[in-house]
């Protein structure tokens, strides 16, 4: 007897934590996939806004998503700080590559280790007022818990895609992507818009994280989960296409949702890594072919 | 009575994503021969040149060196073969002295060992014009210096087949010259040589035959008198 | 070969030094310390081949050292096999660990490599925790060789990692001043013009990190034996990730002079740490110090050194 009602649960519950696990991503799609700045440092700014918002809950009441939110300017701002210093240092020298990666390997370390000095090993999470309450849709249950940040991080993909087609900056960001030179000619200045599409990336992590807080328990090693999580998705959602990352968040919710239902929560960080492997393995030819 | 060509490129296609850079090109280059490759700006020849070097992989036609098929070789191997190019760009190894720039060539496409690439190396840097700057970083060189140090490296992969990519561009009248005299010793010595340049006096000069792409075809072959006359040459650089 | 057979003589006596330091039997504590520092100057100086040598940056350090590690939980668990087979078989299974990540990703950027190597310690840890032959989460004890060398187990394992330290130097320094250096120089510098002017670049990479692999699996292989509790959480410590990382990098990436200067300085600073702050402080100087250094003397002390000496 198979458990069809196991395996609908399991899928609805992937398709709310992908519309997350998109949100995660958003800010390595724009980093990585468009600036292919591998800003390995995100997960921590991740599990940093996670915490930001958690403390202000604890602190004040209001619902950690709008802390969040309101924070969204401060880490816009140490994001294009955190650029800065490494365009200073490394991409105007050519050096990106070796030095660039232990740069922000560093960063994440410290940003890690501070959390734990902190806040210690204790698991932490939040407990907004609609935790605890769910919807029936067509049998399932669907917990609030999960509805409200997936519809939230539904709403941040939108608007991110939204901005990259419409606006100024948005559409200056895709031209750096693609023609730094060209870009140069028109007169904008790629620094600057690199710096602003930086302080996005890092600024939709910390809000993404005030998500996370809300479905799932938090420690400072949580970056380590994430890491695998945010690169599969951007590779296999093809590198900085908002959509694409939409996708394969999905993808890679579902998939690990099933995991953990037949085989157990522990499997799940295998889940990414795998799909990591695979996403790269699939790309066309490596070193020159990009 | 023509030799069998050291170089035939039959019907290549690169395609990047929706943009076809390379539409069945076809091409073909005798020993010994100093061979111009021209056209404007995106016409496709740095593409060509990535394709015969195995930098890149083409997605059609085929390439064979001395009547060996290409396919699947990597860079790496071409240039052992004796396909070596020069970089638009200079890529020197930053970490290395001009002299110990040129040992990797010698020892992993000439396969020589560590002794005699020093003496070779040496030579090399005296006939190029570097050999006073031989123990000093490509940090410390001058543009014209590092478009030698570019030139000398290539030789010192011991080619059959040179492929110059744009050497001279940015260069003053007199530093061309030094360099086009320098090809011309190359070709003296029997190596083939494939020029891309837009400095035009110097291809006219040097060339005995001249192909010409745009926008990914090819629309003249012929002589540099003939390729001057030729008006679709006139077109594809001056426009309508 | 005259330089060949000057090092290995002076490998040699710094092994017998070694040796009669361990027959002194002075204060146990600094066998115990003097185990650590040497274990990092293995695993700085197999950082450093893949990273410092080729350019490519592993940040999975962790996977590799618990890997060989681990391979002497289970041959120690099934047949009790002796010390030797133990630190080769540690450093066989990761040097395949090595060759599988890198024939994976290499064709691709080294960005890629350096991600997978970030995700693969979570999996492999993962994958150990569920493991009950070799303790799973709670962890195994194993138990210590009777009747050792010197009397006491940890003075033998400190004279058997001095042996390993000075075989991994001794190999570093082989490489780089080899053909295959200055070939790994070549990619670490411009990868596409390395690539152009012969150098198998694929090759080299896979030999880099099986290599890498091979030394970090041999500097894990001991460590059951002198830790006696072996758990996961112990084995893929954040130190190491860490450590090798910062260790090469603030001694020198470019030369083998540089890990063993990085492990020396911030492995005897760490040693003495420990009894005054928290290991996570501990963690978090050598963050900063990391950082620092990557910003401000990319080239390690190493290369301060010789700027020093060129004014």
């Amino acid at each position: 007897m198979f458990a069809w009602d196991l395996l609908a649960n399991a899928v609805v519950a992937g398709l709310l934590l992908g519309g997350v696990y998109a949100a995660v991503s958003l800010g390595v799609s724009v980093i990585f996939g468009l600036l292919d700045i591998a800003n390995i440092a995100q997960p921590a700014f991740l599990i940093l806004g996670a915490y930001a918002a958690y403390v202000m809950y604890n602190a004040f009441g209001w619902d950690p998503i709008v802390w969040g939110l309101l924070f969204t300017p401060v880490f816009y701002l140490v994001g294009a700080a955190v650029y800065r210093v490494y365009y200073g240092s490394f991409e105007r020298r050519g050096e990106e590559s070796l030095r660039g990666l232990v740069f922000f390997f560093g960063i994440l370390f410290i940003i890690e280790v501070s959390l734990s000095l902190k806040f210690g090993v204790d698991y932490r999470v939040a407990q907004p007022a609609y935790v605890g309450k769910s919807i029936e849709v067509g049998g399932i249950g669907i917990a609030y818990r999960l509805l409200v940040p997936c519809l939230i991080g539904l709403a941040m993909t939108l608007a991110l895609y939204l901005f990259l087609a419409r606006t100024f900056y948005g559409r200056a960001i895709m031209a750096v992507s693609q023609d730094r030179v060209a870009l140069r000619l028109m007169g904008a200045n790629p620094v600057k818009i690199k710096t602003v599409a930086f302080g996005i990336g890092i600024a939709a992590a910390s809000l993404a994280g005030s998500l996370l807080i809300t479905i799932t328990p938090i420690i400072p090693s949580a970056d380590r989960d994430y890491i695998g999580r945010m690169f599969a998705i951007t590779v296999l959602g093809g590198m900085g296409s908002i959509g694409g990352t939409l996708v394969a968040a999905i993808i890679l919710g579902i998939a690990e949702s099933l995991m953990s239902t037949f085989f157990g929560p522990s499997w799940a960080q295998a889940v990414s890594f795998g799909v990591l492997l695979a996403a790269l393995a699939i790309r066309p030819a490596g070193l020159f072919g990009r | 009575m023509v030799a069998t060509p050291l170089l035939e490129v039959q019907g290549v296609i690169k395609r990047f994503g929706g943009f076809t850079a390379l539409n069945r090109v076809s091409l073909h280059v005798n020993p010994g021969e100093r061979f111009g490759l021209i056209g404007p700006n995106g016409s496709g020849k740095t593409t060509l040149i990535n394709c015969i070097s195995g930098a890149l992989a083409s997605d059609g036609g085929r390439i064979l060196f001395e009547g060996h098929d290409l396919a699947g070789f990597p860079a790496h191997r071409r240039t052992r073969l004796g396909i070596v190019r020069s970089f638009q760009i200079p890529k020197p190894f930053t970490s290395m002295s001009v002299l110990e720039n040129l040992h990797i060539p010698l020892e992993y496409a000439a396969h020589e060992r560590a002794h005699a690439a020093d003496i070779d190396a040496m030579e090399i840097l005296r006939a190029i014009g570097l050999e006073a700057k031989a123990h000093q970083k490509p940090a410390g060189l001058t543009q014209i210096e590092m478009r030698k140090l570019e030139l000398a490296r290539a030789l010192a992969a011991r080619p059959k087949l040179l492929i110059s990519d744009e050497a001279m561009a940015g260069l003053s009248s007199a530093e061309v010259d030094d360099i086009l005299a320098i090809l011309f010793g190359l070709s003296e010595q029997g190596i083939t040589i494939i020029m891309i340049e837009h400095i035009m006096r110097a291809v006219m000069r040097f060339s005995e035959r001249i192909v010409v792409l745009d926008a990914g075809e090819r629309i003249a072959e012929g002589t540099p008198d003939e390729i001057v006359r030729n008006p679709a040459v006139e077109k594809a650089y001056l426009g309508e | 070969m005259q330089g060949t057979g000057r090092t290995l003589l002076i490998g040699l006596a710094v092994v017998v030094a070694g040796v009669l330091l361990a027959t002194l039997r002075i204060n146990p504590y600094l066998y115990f310390a003097g185990y650590v520092i040497l274990q990092y100057i293995v695993i700085a100086t197999a950082w450093n081949i893949l990273g410092g040598y080729a350019g490519y940056v592993n940040f999975g350090t962790p996977a590799f050292f618990a890997l060989g590690a681990y391979t002497a939980v289970y041959l120690i668990q099934s047949i009790r096999a002796p010390l030797p087979v133990l630190i080769v078989a540690g450093g066989l299974v990761s040097a395949l660990l090595g060759l599988a990540i890198g024939y994976l990703t290499l064709r691709l950027r080294g960005v890629f490599f350096s991600i997978a190597t970030l995700a693969l310690s979570i999996v492999l840890q993962t994958m150990i925790i569920n493991w009950e032959y070799v303790g799973g989460s709670r962890g195994l004890s194993v138990i210590r060789p009777s009747s050792p060398p010197f009397g006491n187990y940890v003075t033998f394992l400190f004279t058997v990692m001095v042996l390993l330290a000075v075989i991994a130097v001794t190999a570093a320094r082989f490489i780089e001043r080899s053909w295959v250096g200055r070939g790994l120089a070549a990619l670490r510098d411009n990868e596409e013009a390395a690539e152009c002017m012969g150098v198998p670049t694929l090759r080299l990479k896979l030999f880099a990190t099986t290599v890498s692999g091979f030394l970090l699996g041999v500097a894990g292989a001991p460590f059951p034996y002198y830790v006696t509790f072996v758990e996961p959480n112990s084995a893929f410590n954040l130190d190491y990730a860490v450590n090798a990382l910062a260790m090469p990098m603030i001694g020198g990436t470019t030369s083998w002079v540089g890990p063993v200067i990085g492990a020396v300085l911030l492995g005897s600073a760490q040693q003495l740490a420990t009894v005054t702050i928290s290991s996570e402080m501990n963690l978090f100087i050598v963050g900063i110090v990391l950082v620092a250094f990557v910003v401000l003397a990319p080239e390690g002390i190493l290369g301060l050194v010789r700027r020093l000496r060129s004014r």
